[in-house]
């Protein structure tokens, strides 16, 4: 069976806690940090299940700032 | 458990499977003043995508306006002209006929296309220039504070329509959008949206139609994104989102509304 797994990463420093990719993820691998904020305050997007990716690109697509790059790797198990 | 599950992610991230990247042309050494969540910055994406993947980087020249995106000129990383209000497309017609061989487009809120500069725009358009108008319409002035627009809705709360718009008082949403069809000098006319990842490959699949009508001098491309204000409209990104899928579209339905290039 092929198996997709994927994984994203946030440039923390430019995100602004939009949250526009927690709603756009259809596998609710986001999340925004409850209690840490950026040098602007923000409270960043991170991967809160990061088992959960299949890195469909959806949360980067709609991201305002570009702060979303998305890796994806299919492996055969 | 298989292989894959137990993957860490120092084994996913990794360049060989990257398969989403930054727009290359997108300048990531400056901060996009928008407000969080605010439509420009995914059009911003999306131009900087088409206009680098089109391979024109070096001889595009983007005209920006008076509104919240008059700073796109820091964000994507390719020649461009400041204009008056309103006056982006007298000043793309300039740039286009001095220098023909360059690619040029404006970037016009819809105070700036349908209010102050609805002449330039319609008779650019009615020219046929050889540009290309994107058109980020979002119902209202964000840039002064969420004043009235000729695009606001019928009903909707802004900071000069405090009980909201009414025909008699403020008369009827003005569609400019429609307009653009009805002039022989438009090549491909297109309303689109990116609320969503599909509704902004879509507009990114529209925008690279527009700049290859511009690179082929077919005439004039209007691609209006209907957008957001969440700031001027007093909501959540994400309520803004729900919003204008619920109310603007009906106003502003989102398809092709001319297209020349699929008769030839
Ligand atoms: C000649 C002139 N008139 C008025 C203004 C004030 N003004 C600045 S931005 C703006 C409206 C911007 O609205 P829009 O074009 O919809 O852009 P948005 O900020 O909504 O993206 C106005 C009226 C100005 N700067 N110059
Ligand atoms: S790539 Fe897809 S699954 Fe992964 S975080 Fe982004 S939206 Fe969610
Ligand atoms: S969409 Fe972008 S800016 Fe908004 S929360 Fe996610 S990463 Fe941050
Ligand atoms: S005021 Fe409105 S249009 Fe301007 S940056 Fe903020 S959300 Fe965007
Ligand atoms: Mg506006």
């Amino acid at each position: 069976m092929i198996k997709v797994r994927g994984a994203v990463t946030v440039n923390t420093d430019r995100c602004k806690g939009c949250n526009l990719c927690v709603v756009a993820c259809p596998t609710g691998t986001l999340a925004l940090q409850r209690s840490e904020v950026n040098d602007r305050g923000y409270h960043f997007a991170y991967m809160a299940n990061p088992e959960n990716c299949t890195g469909c690109c959806s949360c980067a697509w709609v991201c305002p700032d570009a702060c979303i790059e998305v890796y994806r790797v299919k492996t055969e198990a | 458990m298989n292989l894959c599950d137990t993957m860490e992610l120092e084994e996913i991230i990794r360049e060989e499977n990257k398969v989403y990247a930054v727009p290359e042309l997108l300048d990531q050494s400056v901060h996009m003043h928008y407000c969080p969540g605010c439509s420009h910055g995914v059009v911003h994406k999306l131009i900087s995508e088409v206009i680098a993947e089109l391979g024109i980087t070096d001889h595009t020249v983007g005209v920006s306006p008076v509104g919240c995106a008059v700073f796109a000129y820091n964000y994507i990383d390719v020649d461009w002209v400041e204009a008056a209000h309103g006056r982006a497309p007298a000043v793309a017609t300039a740039l286009n006929r001095l220098w023909p061989e360059n690619v040029v487009f404006t970037y016009q809120g819809d105070g700036d296309m349908s209010a102050i500069g609805t002449a330039e725009s319609i008779h650019a358009a009615n020219r046929g220039e050889n540009i290309v108008m994107v058109f980020v319409n979002n119902a209202i002035y964000g840039m002064t504070g969420g004043q009235m627009a000729p695009t606001t809705l019928i009903g909707q709360k802004t900071a000069t329509t405090p009980y909201g718009r009414r025909v008699d008082l403020n008369g009827h949403p003005l569609e400019i959008t429609n307009l653009m069809p009805l002039l022989d000098g438009t090549c491909y006319v297109t309303r689109q949206s990116v609320h969503t990842p599909a509704a902004a490959r879509k507009t990114k699949a529209c925008l690279k139609k527009a700049f290859e009508n511009a690179i082929a001098k077919r005439g004039t491309s209007v691609v209006e994104v209907v957008a957001t204000c969440n700031s001027g409209w007093k909501m959540s990104p994400e309520k803004a989102n729900e919003w204008m899928a619920e109310h603007m579209f009906k106003v502003y339905p989102l398809g092709d509304l001319k297209d020349t290039t699929k008769e030839q």
